[in-house]
């Protein structure tokens, strides 16, 4: 029987952590480790999750799990696999699963998770992405969008906050011919859950990129999180995609498939417009925002498997 | 079996009968042989490994940190920059209290841009919380990688260790080196035993977790402390070697004619070997030179060297090192030594082999003579002097040789133009 919000497990593997309320990452590894159940060994580096769960002597993982250096998930989860692998004492039902955030997989983490994908490492890779360096305190990393204002890119009279546009992870890491990789967010936890199952079972490199709003660094109510993270998808600003590589679709160079494609999209203005973070925004700005989404739609709309 | 070997292949050959099960590799001149020939040993079947290659050194110790955590043993090598570059998992690995062995091609750092030997990049991270220990031969080598994974692992050190061979002068030069049977050293090594300190599926652990100001203490307090035993372990260690494959090591350091001598050269890696010779030499004709060999700077051997040098009229310490504005760090390290012990004999840095650069026989014989000199009062000896630059030491050595008299006068009125030498490299 699949996994879903009514099968999955009411086992805990991360509780009693000190996370800001509404915090998305930490539902996302909540729900991930139920998925992968009591034998997954978890590898996260330095970023919200692991300031929240590994506070000596309160541990907050009830599977196997520690900390790697910042730029290390990657390589950490290479050799936890390769150690329990070289023993002979990887369980079956054991996935070895990182979860970095967005600064810590897009910027300083990059490198080794190219490597491990270039090696085919048989892990799972999991970015929640906030879309700041949260756990310093909301500064600016390569997965902060457009407009955003954080710490270090301040909304003045000159500058209306964040001026790149957010790196397109996900596609970075399909262009490596990874077996699996998918995009997710929080507000749609039923899709985000299939696919860390899927993932479980795929043997080779996995990534999941799953969206998970951050209250604190967004600017907006706790209780909203579930809600905007749905909207992002809804605005089409972020969207529910898989890439399945060439060994597991058969098709050379692999394929893309968009899992949900919205017939109209929800407003970006009204999205952009209850955070905190893009109150700077005028409106030609928002005008460039919808422009941006637009282009990106009409070239996934024409090339993946809609 | 008797083999002819460079210092790398010893080690690769010391790390194949060690039997590590994951190893994961970045090249980096001159520790290349190495990672060579442990990729050649699984390719071929000899030695059952996981064979990562990982993107770069940040990634060899964490992929190394990793395996660790699992209970597997494992081998990563580095030098130079590649070990700055992963500096900063060398404190998750100590911290983590993961036995990880890794060995250290001492090269030059940058800039200006060098690939050969000095001592600078594993004397820059000493505070790293690694056992370090400095090979003088291949020989010593291949037996310290196998010694390396008793000492890290047992129950009372739990502690990384880094072998460090210098860059060239052993990783690629060529010996004649005893290699012993697998069945000598599965005697000597058994697997390791990771209890108590890796994941368990039975009763899951987090490890390599953080603790606040009120926890931190007390694990750093049992990393220094756990550390301070290691020597008792090497003791053990090395005594077992000997029952096991007949060689004896003498420690954490080696004193070479220390009980009578008026003056005695400190020294680390594989330019004892040189003043070795020179102190057998000056004995013969009567002068009372002794030699003391630093093996393990970690944890340092502070009671054994001041007990050692312990009425010694003058001493130098000669290394390939130097703490920009200070003095070599091995220079602090052992005046700390003797100053607690309160040993009184003057001390006398001589900083040399930067780069790669020739320290020569005559140089060591100038040490020597210098000291001697400044022991009786009859020179003004500076504290830290450069040979090649500043060093008395160059004007006191024998020209024993007309072509290396040749190259000294070349090379003095190079240091007469020092001032006017390149001084900034981009």
């Amino acid at each position: 029987m699949p996994v879903n919000a009514k099968t999955i497990s009411d086992d805990e593997f991360f509780f009693g952590h000190k996370a800001c309320a509404g915090c998305g990452g930490s539902l996302a590894v909540r729900a991930a480790l139920k998925v992968l159940g009591p034998n997954a060994v978890a590898a996260l580096p330095a970023g919200c999750m692991s300031a929240v769960g590994f506070n000596f002597p309160q541990l907050a993982f009830a599977n196997n799990a520690m900390i790697t250096p910042f730029a290390a998930t990657a390589s950490v989860l290479t050799g936890i696999e390769a150690g329990l692998r070289a023993q002979g004492k990887k369980p079956d039902d054991c996935t070895v699963v990182g979860f970095a955030g967005d600064g810590g997989t897009a910027d300083i983490g990059l490198q080794a998770l190219s490597g491990a994908i270039d090696r085919n490492d048989d892990v799972l890779y999991i970015c929640y992405d906030n879309e700041a360096y949260m756990n310093t305190g909301i500064q600016k990393s390569s997965l902060t969008p457009f407009g955003a204002k954080t710490t270090t890119t301040p909304a003045g009279a000159n500058a209306h906050g964040c001026l790149t546009q957010k790196k397109n992870l996900f596609e970075i890491v399909a262009a490596h011919g990874i077996p699996y990789a998918a995009t997710a967010s929080v507000g749609y936890l039923n899709d985000f859950i299939r696919k860390v199952e899927r993932a479980r079972d795929i043997r080779g490199t996995r990534y999941l990129h799953v969206i998970a709003p951050c209250p604190t660094g967004w600017g907006c109510d706790v209780d909203e999180t579930v809600d905007i993270a749905k909207d992002i998808v809804d605005t089409g600003l972020w969207y529910l995609a898989e890439y399945e590589g060439e060994q597991l679709c058969g098709q050379p160079g692999g394929r893309f498939k968009l899992n949900r494609n919205p017939r109209e999209f929800a407003s970006v203005e009204a999205y952009l417009r209850r955070q905190g973070r893009f109150k700077s925004l005028t409106n030609e700005e928002i005008v460039q925002v919808e422009a941006g989404r637009n282009a990106t739609w009409e070239t996934i709309r024409r090339t993946w498997i809609v | 079996m008797k083999r002819f070997l460079s210092g790398d292949e010893a080690l690769a050959e010391g790390v194949r009968l060690a039997r590590p099960q994951v190893i994961s590799a970045y090249p980096i001149t001159p520790q290349t042989v190495v990672v060579e020939r442990l990729s050649e040993m699984v390719e071929s079947g000899e030695l059952a490994a996981e064979y990562v290659h990982v993107e770069s050194e940040h990634s060899a110790l964490s992929c190394a940190i990793g395996a660790s955590a699992t209970g597997a043993r494992t081998f990563t090598a580095t030098s130079s920059q590649g070990l700055l570059y992963m500096a900063e998992c060398l404190t998750y690995a100590s911290g983590g209290r993961y036995p990880i062995v890794m060995m250290n091609a001492n090269r030059s750092t940058a800039l200006p841009w060098n690939i050969y030997g000095d001592q600078r990049d594993s004397l820059a991270l000493l505070d790293h919380g690694w056992i370090q220990v400095y090979a003088e031969n291949n020989q010593e080598a291949l037996d310290l990688a196998l010694m390396a994974y008793a000492v890290a692992e047992d129950a009372r050190v739990r502690t990384p260790v880094m072998v460090n061979l210098d860059g060239f002068a052993l990783t690629h030069t060529y010996e004649t080196v005893d290699v012993p049977t697998s069945a000598q050293a599965d005697a000597f090594l058994p697997p390791y035993d990771g209890a108590g300190n890796r994941f368990d599926f039975e009763h899951p652990v987090n490890i390599g977790f953080s603790a606040g100001p009120e926890y931190n203490r007390y694990f750093k307090y049992w990393e220094h402390r756990d550390m301070l035993d290691a020597p008792g372990v090497i003791d053990e260690v090395e005594a077992r070697f000997a029952e096991v494959f007949g060689r004896a090591y003498p420690g954490m350091i080696e004193c070479v004619n220390c009980e009578d001598a008026n003056v005695v050269l400190v020294t680390l890696g594989s330019a004892a070997g040189l003043v070795r010779g020179v102190v057998a030499k000056l004995r013969e004709q009567g002068v009372r030179a002794g030699m003391l060999r630093i093996r393990y700077l970690r944890p340092m051997p502070s009671a054994l060297i001041a007990e050692a040098l312990r009425g010694v009229r003058a001493v130098g310490v000669l290394e390939k090192d130097i703490s920009f504005g200070a003095e070599g760090t091995v220079f602090t390290n052992v005046n700390s030594a003797l100053h607690q012990a309160g040993v009184t004999s003057p001390t006398y840095n001589f900083i040399g082999g930067l780069g790669g650069d020739d320290i020569s026989e005559a140089q060591v014989i100038g040490m020597f003579k210098v000291l001697l000199d400044a022991s009786e009062g009859t020179i003004d000896l500076p504290r830290v002097s450069f040979l090649g630059i500043d060093s008395p030491v160059d004007a006191a050595a024998p020209s024993c040789h007309p072509e290396r008299s040749a190259q000294r006068e070349v090379e003095g009125s190079r240091s007469a133009s020092a001032t006017a030498a390149p001084k900034e490299a981009n």
